[in-house]
């Protein structure tokens, strides 16, 4: 599908299959909420189509457009949007009621929920006195509630605190594997994709990136930020006999590379430091200077200018020896045995 | 680390003289009329003036309009606030400006607006007339489209507000739940706007019940009829200064209570 | 030194102004100086008229008007309205400024006014007499009772064994009259001298002088005068210089 707002344009294809979770992961402004948005109606879409369960529900070309409140969908917000002047058993119920089931029956029915998700106690109070983690289930049941075909998840965990996460995380994950429609959520947060979903999807900048599962995709980023997020460098250029040639600049000996246009990713721990030019097996070997020393506990990152740019992680001591220092010159050694060298 | 309960209580910011003083007269200007009605009331003879035919008659017609006013004002207000808040078209500036423009606009001038717009020369009047038989000037009708007039600008404005500072988000919410647009304006807007409402129903009334030269101009003076308050007033003024104060503290009365009543709301965040 | 100039131009200009007004409450060769003259609203055209004589007449001398219906004007007096002279289109409200001893001396009368119906112009629902207003189709404007136009009225429709629902009681007399003019109203009773200042937009119906009711114009200069003199001056070119003005106008003499 492809919608714009403004000067930003998103342009997808999402494909989620029955039994998957689906996490779209990104940093903010990739547009992950509006493919939310797109999916539930709020936000008509300018070209593409919408279906679920093979029933068309957007069809610009075709003038197809069916309205939110009549989409099989429940949605959970980013603030869980409870209806402040209702209680918690009214909010879960609410979705049932608009769609004309009567009192009676949809407040039983929220009630069952209430159980499900372990709040029981809290049915008569109003959504202002519940936790970050209480508010997050009843915004859960109230979705879930009306039995809907999809699910869409919006930073499910994005207002809670670094301790309910973990918890709730768990909790949340239970939750989504017994529901039996589709499940789609959109999260910046990386462990959280990968916590609950069996497939990634990169998005960044309006546009898909790479998708995978979880494993494929951190083992072989296709992107700087899912790069940074695993914490490798990542290169892209053109392999010609093992000889990659950067884009951007330099160039790198790998060993197994297909020729054509490759990424290769070189672990930091990997990346070996000297003062002086090193003579011996490392067939990468090149001079840089060291911008930066980011010191994490047992551990040193130290990024380093030069023909490529990389990140190299050694220790403490290993700095100390060196006397290594902001602006200093630097030789890099990599070897290409360590060097995962994949097709672009 | 909680201060000392002393000193939590007291901490204030240091007020320069010369405002606290500029304050007091500005005090002074609003309070000093309403003492000096209140202490002129002739108390001794108040029960009897207040249940006098003329008082009596002035204020059920004066109820009666203003509330009918109010009504009429929440039916048509409500949706134009909602369509000035809500939706984007050419020319919502100009209709806003129009709306406003009764609050701004001498009431006298309001009325000769509504001579010319339902008099029996005017604009819609004459067909009212022919086609309905319907007749405003001089009638209670009359008052209450005068009160209408002047008041209903409060109401619309009040509700615009709160409808804009509402999050709409909650409207999406309630749309992914499965709720048309008619569920999710009486089952989440509405309710969620509820203070603007009372407010701004509150505002209209109390201005409606105020109202004197767009009435007096296009429905005329006669008791029971058209006479409300406001106009009893000035005319007891002339004959019966007693009943004028009677009259007077009343409507102060009321309006003081209703003022009292929404301060929280008109002062915070609805 | 530039502010001393300014600071001079101000003390002269002030002392220029000084030297011409007249020292309160203290009677002075010439007759100038402003007045203030509370005047029933069925003056109004007359009064403005005479005014501009009076001023030829006493170069120097200024005199502002406030209009308004009688019982109103008194009422203001009475709250501590500050002003010069009184003139009042009927003889009880005169009395009520009399009795709360608020005018100097005793009022004279200046003029006399009669009653008329008005109608719009063509008298299109073709009005002739009193117990025509009665017809109830007709939309009837008359003044409030305490307005002195409305007395009269009463007066004159009980003369005439008249009984009319009227739909409206304006609080001045220029207000039937607009009533009427504007459309929203067939007929009122009103003055004969309004009906003339109003135009070529209405026309009056006679109202014959057996019913009709003549109305007596007291004045009188008021305690608070700032300016005795003047008043008193004015007062008599009322009843002399002024009285063809008045007749111009509609009114009878005294």
């Amino acid at each position: 599908m492809r919608l714009g707002i403004g000067s930003f344009e998103l342009d997808v294809d999402l494909k989620v299959e029955p039994g998957e979770v689906v996490a779209v992961l990104g940093p903010n402004g990739a547009g992950k909420t509006s493919i939310l948005r797109g999916l539930a109606g709020l936000l008509p879409l300018d070209v593409g189509r919408v279906a679920l369960d093979g029933v068309v529900l957007e069809e610009p070309v075709a003038s197809v457009f069916v309205p939110s409140e009549r989409r099989p969908i429940g949605m959970v917000f980013q603030d869980y949007l409870l209806f402040p002047h209702l209680t918690v058993v009214d909010n879960i119920a609410f979705g049932l009621r608009s769609r004309g089931t009567p009192r009676p029956a949809a407040t039983t029915t929220a009630r069952q929920w209430l159980e499900r998700v372990g709040l029981a106690a809290e049915a008569e109070r109003k959504p202002g006195s519940l936790s970050g983690g209480q508010a997050q289930r009843v915004a859960l049941a109230r979705a879930l509630a009306t039995n809907p075909a999809l699910l869409l998840l919006d930073e499910p965990m994005a207002a809670l605190d670094a301790s309910t996460r973990v918890e709730l995380r768990r909790d949340l994950r239970r939750h989504l594997e017994s529901f039996r429609g589709v499940r789609l959520l959109v999260t910046h947060d990386p462990v959280e994709a990968m916590a609950m979903a069996d497939r990634l999807v990169i998005l960044e900048h309006g546009r898909v990136l790479q998708s995978g599962t979880p494993a494929e995709v951190t083992q072989r980023p296709r992107s700087r930020y899912v790069a940074d997020l695993v914490g490798v460098n990542l290169f892209r250029g053109r392999a010609s006999s093992n000889v990659i040639t950067i884009a951007g600049g330099g160039s790198l000996m790998a060993t197994g590379a297909s020729d054509g246009e490759v990424f290769a990713v070189v672990h930091p721990r990997t990346v070996a430091l000297y003062r002086t030019r090193p003579d011996g097996t490392p067939r990468n070997v090149w001079e840089g200077r060291a911008v930066d020393l980011d010191f994490e506990g047992d551990r040193v990152r130290v990024r380093l200018e030069g023909t490529p740019a990389i990140v190299a992680e050694v220790t403490p001591a290993a700095v100390r020896e060196l006397s290594l220092d902001r602006g200093d010159p630097v030789w890099v050694a990599v070897k290409a045995t360590e060097i995962n060298v994949y097709p672009a | 680390m909680a201060l000392p309960a002393h000193k939590a209580a007291g901490v204030r910011p240091a007020a320069p003289v010369a405002l606290l003083v500029l304050a007091g007269i500005g005090a002074a200007f609003f309070l000093i009329p309403l003492i000096g009605l209140v202490l002129r009331t002739p108390w001794t003879a108040i029960w009897d003036q207040l249940r006098s035919p003329e008082v009596l008659t002035a204020l059920r017609l004066s109820l009666l309009a203003s509330l009918s006013a109010t009504a009429i004002a929440l039916v048509v207000g409500v949706p134009l606030a909602w369509t000035l808040a809500r939706l984007t078209f050419p020319g919502r500036a100009v209709l806003r400006a129009v709306t406003v423009l009764p609050m701004v606009l001498p009431p006298v001038v309001g009325g000769v607006a509504l001579l010319l717009a339902f008099g029996r020369r005017g604009l819609l009047g004459g067909w009212l007339a022919t086609t309905f038989g319907v007749h405003l000037p001089f009638t209670t009708a009359g008052a209450i489209l005068a009160e209408t007039f002047v008041a209903m600008p409060f109401l619309v404005i009040t509700v615009e507000a709160g409808l804009r500072s509402m999050d709409s988000r909650f409207e999406d919410a309630a749309r992914t739940l499965g709720a048309s647009r008619w569920t999710v304006l009486w089952r989440v807007t509405l309710p969620l706007v509820r203070p603007s409402l009372v407010a701004g129903a509150v505002l209209c009334w109390a201005r409606a019940l105020g109202e004197f030269g767009a009435t007096i101009t296009f429905a005329g003076n006669f008791p029971g009829r058209t006479q409300t308050m406001p106009l009893a007033v000035y005319l007891a003024l002339e004959t019966n200064p007693d009943a004028a104060i009677v009259l007077s503290l009343v409507l102060l009365a009321v309006s003081l209570a209703v003022l009292i009543g929404l301060r929280d709301r008109w002062l915070g965040s609805s | 030194m530039r502010w001393r100039a300014v600071v001079a131009l101000v003390v002269l200009a002030l002392s220029s102004a000084c030297g011409t007004s007249p020292p309160a409450s203290s009677s002075s060769s010439a007759l100038n100086g402003t007045i203030t003259v509370f005047a029933a609203s069925s003056l109004t055209s007359a009064y403005t008229a005479i005014a501009k004589d009076f001023q030829q007449a006493y170069p120097g001398s200024m005199v502002k008007f406030s209009f308004g219906g009688s019982s109103t004007l008194v009422a203001q007096i009475q709250q501590g309205a500050i002003g010069d002279v009184l003139a009042s289109a009927d003889q009880p409200n005169m009395q009520k400024a009399v009795d709360s001893g608020l005018v100097a001396g005793s009022p004279s009368i200046f003029a006399h006014n009669r009653l008329e119906i008005v109608v719009a112009a063509g008298n299109p629902k073709h009005i002739a007499t009193l117990s025509d207003l009665a017809h109830s189709g007709l939309v009837v404007v008359l003044c409030a009772p305490v307005v002195p136009c409305g007395r009269y009225a009463i007066e004159a429709l009980q003369k005439a064994g008249v009984s009319v629902n009227p739909a409206s009681q304006e609080t001045d007399v220029k207000a039937v009259v607009s009533k009427v003019a504007l459309g929203e109203a067939d007929a009122g009773i009103v003055y004969v001298t309004d009906v003339k200042a109003a135009g070529a937009s209405v026309q009056g119906v006679d109202i014959p002088p057996g019913v009709n009711v003549v109305a007596d114009y007291p004045v009188a200069v008021l305690k608070d005068s700032q300016n005795v003199p003047l008043a008193k001056a004015f007062i008599s070119y009322l009843l002399g210089a002024g009285q063809p003005t008045l007749h111009r106008y509609g009114f009878a003499g005294p």
